[in-house]
């Protein structure tokens, strides 16, 4: 699976505004609720899914990452977007790091095997310390869509 | 993997360089998504033995949730792994390990 199968590009956030886990959450919600991925009559109940999520243990999984992430009825494919934090924000990571790079996934309840892929292509990107890297250091959407693109032409070996 | 001779691990069967390895399955419902990672790496993290988990082609470290999350669409429900591991406490780490698979990461 590659970033453009999910990845909302009218979602993307480079500048996070957000200081604490709700917050950054909420904010990317909004963002696909304001690109019309997400229903807005939806949101508050995809947040507080999320937030649910992550009671069970972090989805900060190291390395300045989290992949916050819920099942919801509301949406009929696998529906994602990505924020960046300039400041970093505490989200109980694995690691204790602050996170930098958010990648928010919301999936229909019957399809865990998109889940799966979406995770499965984040991380495999993410191995590489300079994707990671330019990432992080993203100033704007446009940035980070082109750093997607090219991740997706696999410019950055595995 | 870093410091790792190609060929080493299970030739028919019998570990070499003091490998030891066994065969697991997921047996869980959603295959190995975020938790069931991170479960993988805090526990074999409490070992000093070197432990990877060998999916098909691939090898990843059980130590690194970014590494285990790599193979998380490549292993759904029934898939067999095999978990190899050296060093001190390899055997302990397998026996640990492979509770934790068969327990279907307290799901």
């Amino acid at each position: 699976m590659k970033f453009s199968d999910f990845v909302c590009a009218d979602a993307i956030r480079a500048n996070l505004q957000a200081e604490d886990k709700e917050g950054v959450v909420r904010e990317l919600a909004q963002a696909l609720a304001e690109a019309k991925r997400i229903n807005s009559a939806e949101m508050e109940s995809i947040v507080k899914a999320i937030l649910k999520r992550e009671e069970l243990g972090s989805t900060g999984i190291g390395r300045g990452v989290a992949v916050p992430h819920t099942k919801h009825p509301s949406v009929d494919r696998l529906v994602g977007t990505i924020g960046v934090s300039q400041s970093g924000v505490d989200f109980d990571s694995l690691d204790g790091e602050k996170v930098q790079l958010f990648f928010l996934l919301i999936s229909p309840p019957d399809r865990p095997g998109d889940h799966l892929r979406a995770l499965e292509n984040i991380s495999r990107q993410l191995r590489d310390d300079t994707f990671c890297k330019f990432l992080k250091q993203s100033k704007s959407a446009e940035d980070i869509k082109h750093l997607l693109e090219e991740a997706d032409h696999q410019q950055f070996g595995k | 993997m870093p410091g790792r001779r190609p060929g080493a691990g299970v030739l028919n069967g019998e570990p070499m360089n003091g490998t030891v390895a066994r065969n697991v399955t997921v047996t869980n419902t959603e295959g190995l998504h975020v938790r069931p990672c991170d479960l993988i790496q805090k526990l074999a993290r409490k070992f000093t033995a070197q432990i990877e988990i060998v999916c098909g082609s691939e090898r990843v470290d059980a130590k690194s949730i970014l590494s285990l999350l790599s193979i998380a669409a490549s292993a759904p429900r029934g898939t067999g792994l095999t978990i190899e591991a050296s060093g001190a406490d390899a055997e302990a780490a397998l026996e640990a390990l492979a509770e934790l698979f068969a327990r279907n990461f307290d799901e």
